[in-house]
């Protein structure tokens, strides 16, 4: 009997190929749509836009910086926060939280990734903001306030409201990655520690964090990754103006906000273009900080193919 | 060798019960001479509801090598556990008896396991150096931790323990290497230097050469002879000859009891009961 | 306690303060969980304290009212996320599934380990470009904000993430099965699409559910492609509504009305999302290939 044809088999395989690599496809696509957009600005303002400070729609200039700061700015108030919390917590569900308690505790965390960055907003602004601006912000003015970055009237919307939405919203993934770094940490090196007549805490701190600390790193770059990327929950807390301060209790503007604000918004061409290169802006900074975490998170040992998103 | 779930904190062993007197099913061969270590006294110990050691009875001897052996499961390396409390990093153990060591009992309440720990050091079946840590660093890690600053202390305490280990000409040119950067057989000198660096009273030893070429084998063993002058060296072992090379006294286990427990000449060459000659004979395990 | 032997004692200051940091840092490593969990707890109570005094079933069957007027619903926005998720399940399903077939079944180790890698990292661009992009592709040329160019977003945005949990399932199916269906003859891509997809559907449609679940809840990328209406929708080439959308433009709006109805909307996304996320732990519960 003659060999059934080969040609189903192959086109089956080219086609599933090609789906594949719609993958690439993408990421071309994505450099080539923002680049085309931001052609104009570009060619206009040249590599200054990213440090100046103008964001003009009236005078039709435009620069970045101010946008570059805030969202250098609160991701790092949001790294801050959230990598503490994080391995605090991946800490105690890995050493100490007793069998019955850690499901409950990893399900909770699950169900906070899955919480919409707008409900977030929507939350920060009616609930987080009113007691940010009645209770901790003057609280923190009034023991703090020498420091300049607690100075400066109060309003609420600010860097920092920024910054706390976005730390909670990357809480989840720098926990669940900083669990299985922690967890990959071999038993035999805790024994070792505890044979040499360390407490619990000591143990912590000599066999499993020093051993664990690229990884925590890799994941701590990760929820930088994450944080960058951050639109609805900050536009909605943060206040939405371009201006570079000292004070976290001041507006500021992200680059993904100010996006989402004023896109719509673009009259001329070179606002919209303007808006474009913020985007491709963006986009680099993000791929390259989330391309050296996978690296980081890639390169532990026996990580296999692990699903890290 | 039992897998260790993730450690929970301290909790309290369960006190142990009056020690019930019995008829041990061998009764100890008096120690011949010297101080006793350990006085252990119808020790049990269970893992949840199954359990690993019955009623074990033993006194072990200071200054002197004392070899466990046995077939595999028979409740060596939980035994050698239970001697510096290890065991309690699994949750659900429970224990009976008495164990003390110099005459005080290592399992009541006012002893803090870590103290016990540190009186009691322990080298592993496999290296376990701390990989982000240098040589030195790795040695003085003990010390460090009990808050011992002087460095003219720990430098001298450092060049001891690397001698003592038979280490330190192999490596006090790059002490400050990191601490994997060694071979097999010199990682496992690294981490008896370590375990010695804190001058414990005893050190446990479980299958420590397993892992290891005959050629660093040999060298752990000749070390063993030379460190027995200072320290109580207790070994667990699946290797008679060894046990046979390196022990003053040698204690079979089988199913979780002490089936035997003599001089080591003794119980190779003429032993009193039957499943140890069996045992050691071959002709089981 | 002299330096020659350093052998602590159960009393001595330097055992009290180690004891002491343990039990201190203990204490505060239960304090960041609770620290971390307090978020959910907060924003679920709200939700439901302020949005279910705000929902009737005015809601879900209503347009909204004019400016300023109060009452209405958001019965569009409902729907028209209903619709624009199809779409992406069009667009992304598809290209989603057949290409982690292809990385599970005929991948050489070199373009497959570019693919996933290209694919994680897709995962970590901001969804608000993913609207940028499709905004050029889509809504520039037709010069509209369509139904169809949202969808197109949200359906470009499943793609990575249906192709990696697709490859996930489908590398547990045990080879057993392709070679049971080779040996009798059958051709390759029969044996995929018959015996292998068949026996880890459920795995696919699980994974489905989970991007979906992921890409209801995002607004950015639809900003400027889907741009939002407050009316029905009648034709997928005109802006359409959509929840996560409604509730943004109400939330950072001036009225208290609207406010209120953001709240009641984000109780139904949340709902939504909840009911994906309970949809798919059900459907992973008796998952077994023996």
């Amino acid at each position: 009997m003659a060999p059934p044809s080969r040609l189903p088999d192959t086109a089956f395989r080219w086609l599933a190929l090609l789906a594949a690599l719609t993958i690439v496809g993408l990421i071309a696509l994505v450099g080539w749509e923002l680049y085309g957009g931001a052609r104009l600005a570009v060619a206009k303002f040249g590599v200054k836009f990213l440090v100046n400070s103008t964001w003009d729609p009236v005078t039709d200039t435009y620069g970045a910086w101010p946008f570059i700061f805030g969202t250098l700015v609160s991701s790092l108030i949001a790294l801050v926060i959230a990598v503490p919390l994080g391995v605090g917590t991946a800490l105690y569900l890995t050493e100490m939280a007793p069998g019955r308690l850690r499901q409950p505790i990893i399900m909770v965390i699950e169900m906070l990734a899955a919480v919409p960055s707008v409900i977030f907003g929507l939350w920060g602004i009616f609930v987080l903001l009113p007691w940010l601006r009645d209770h901790l912000f003057p609280w923190l003015q009034k023991l703090f306030g020498f420091l300049p970055i607690f100075q400066g009237a109060i309003y609420g919307v600010s860097m920092l409201a920024g910054g706390i939405i976005v730390a909670i919203m990357i809480l989840p993934i720098v926990t669940s990655v900083s669990r299985e770094i922690l967890r990959s940490v071999p038993n035999l090196q805790r024994e070792a520690a505890y044979a040499l007549g360390a407490t619990h805490w000591e143990v912590i701190r000599i066999a499993v964090l020093s051993y664990a600390r690229r990884g925590l790193f890799g994941a701590m770059v990760l929820g930088l990754g994450r944080a960058l990327g951050e639109t609805m929950a900050v536009t909605m807390v943060i206040g939405n103006r371009p201006e570079v301060s000292a004070s976290l209790f001041a507006p500021g503007y992200t680059l993904a906000s100010v996006i989402a604000n004023e896109f719509t918004e673009a009259t001329t061409d070179l606002y919209l273009s303007s808006l474009f290169e913020l985007g491709l802006v963006l986009v680099a900074v993000t791929l390259l900080v989330n391309i050296i975490a996978q690296l980081m998170l890639r390169s532990l040992a026996g990580s296999g193919s692990g699903k890290v998103t | 060798m039992l897998t260790m779930a993730e450690p929970p904190a301290s909790n309290p062993t369960v006190l142990p019960s009056q020690p019930v007197p019995s008829a041990a099913a061998s009764a100890p061969a008096p120690v011949a001479s010297g101080e006793v270590a350990f006085d252990i006294e119808n020790f049990s110990l269970w893992y949840g509801a199954r359990q690993a050691l019955h009623e074990v009875t033993i006194r072990i001897p200071a200054t002197r090598v004392t070899a466990i052996i046995g077939p595999s499961g028979c409740g060596k390396s939980t035994f050698l556990r239970a001697l510096n409390r290890m065991h309690e990093l699994t949750p659900g153990t429970r224990l009976e008896g008495r164990l003390r060591l110099k005459g005080q009992d290592l399992y009541s309440a006012e002893v803090d396991p870590t103290v016990v720990r540190r009186r009691v050091g322990m080298v592993f079946q496999k290296s376990n150096p701390f990989p982000t840590m240098t040589i030195a660093e790795n040695v003085l890690c003990g010390l460090r931790l009990n808050g011992v600053t002087d460095r003219a202390f720990l430098r001298q305490r450092l060049e001891e323990s690397l001698r003592m280990a038979a280490l330190w000409d192999e490596v006090k040119d790059r002490l400050f290497r990191p601490g994997v950067s060694l071979s097999g057989g010199q990682q496992q000198r690294l981490c008896i230097a370590r375990a010695i660096a804190v001058r414990p009273e005893v050190l446990l030893l479980d299958e420590p050469c397993s892992a290891l070429d005959p050629i660093a084998t040999a060298k752990v063993e000749e070390l063993i002879h030379e460190l027995k002058k200072s320290y109580t060296i207790v070994i667990v072992t699946h290797n008679m000859q060894q046990a046979a090379r390196t022990s003053d006294r040698t204690a079979f286990f089988y199913l979780g009891r002490l089936v035997e427990y003599d001089e080591t000449r003794t119980i190779f060459m003429n032993p009193a009961n039957p499943q140890t000659e069996a045992y050691v004979s071959g002709r089981f395990g | 306690m002299s330096p020659a032997d350093p052998t602590p004692t159960p009393r001595d200051a330097r055992m009290t303060w180690r004891r002491f940091v343990d039990r201190a840092m203990a204490g505060v490593m239960l304090l960041c969980s609770v620290l971390v969990m307090a978020p959910l707890f907060l924003v679920v109570y709200f939700l439901f304290r302020e949005g279910a005094s705000a929902l009737d079933l005015n809601f879900f069957l209503q347009l909204p009212k004019p400016t300023g007027e109060t009452g209405g619903g958001m019965a569009h926005a409902i729907v028209g996320t209903i619709e624009l998720l199809l779409m992406a399940v069009v667009l992304g399903v598809p290209f989603g599934v057949l290409g982690g077939i292809y990385l599970a079944e005929y991948g050489s180790d070199r373009t497959s380990y570019w693919v996933r890698f290209a694919a994680d990292v897709l995962n970590g661009v901001p969804s608000i470009v993913w609207g940028m992009v499709v905004y050029a592709l889509l809504v520039v040329p037709f010069k509209t904000f369509s139904a169809y160019a949202g969808g197109v977003a949200l359906g470009l945005m499943m793609v990575p993430l249906v192709m990696r949990t697709t490859e996930e399932v489908l590398v547990l199916v045990p080879q057993s099965y392709r070679e049971a269906g080779l040996a009798l003859g059958i051709a390759k891509w029969k044996i995929i699409l018959v015996i292998v997809v068949r026996a880890a559907m459920k795995g696919i449609v699980t994974g489905v559910l989970i991007a979906l679940a992921r890409v209801a809840g995002e607004t950015a990328p639809l900003l400027f492609t889907a741009l939002g209406n407050n009316f029905w929708n009648r034709n997928l080439a005109q802006p359409i509504a959509a929840l996560p959308l409604q509730i943004f433009s109400y939330a950072t709006s001036p009225y208290d009305d609207w406010h209120r109805q953001a709240w009641a909307g984000a109780l139904v996304l949340i709902l939504m999302i909840l009911g994906l996320n309970l949809l798919v732990r059900f459907l992973s519960r008796d998952r077994n290939f023996d």
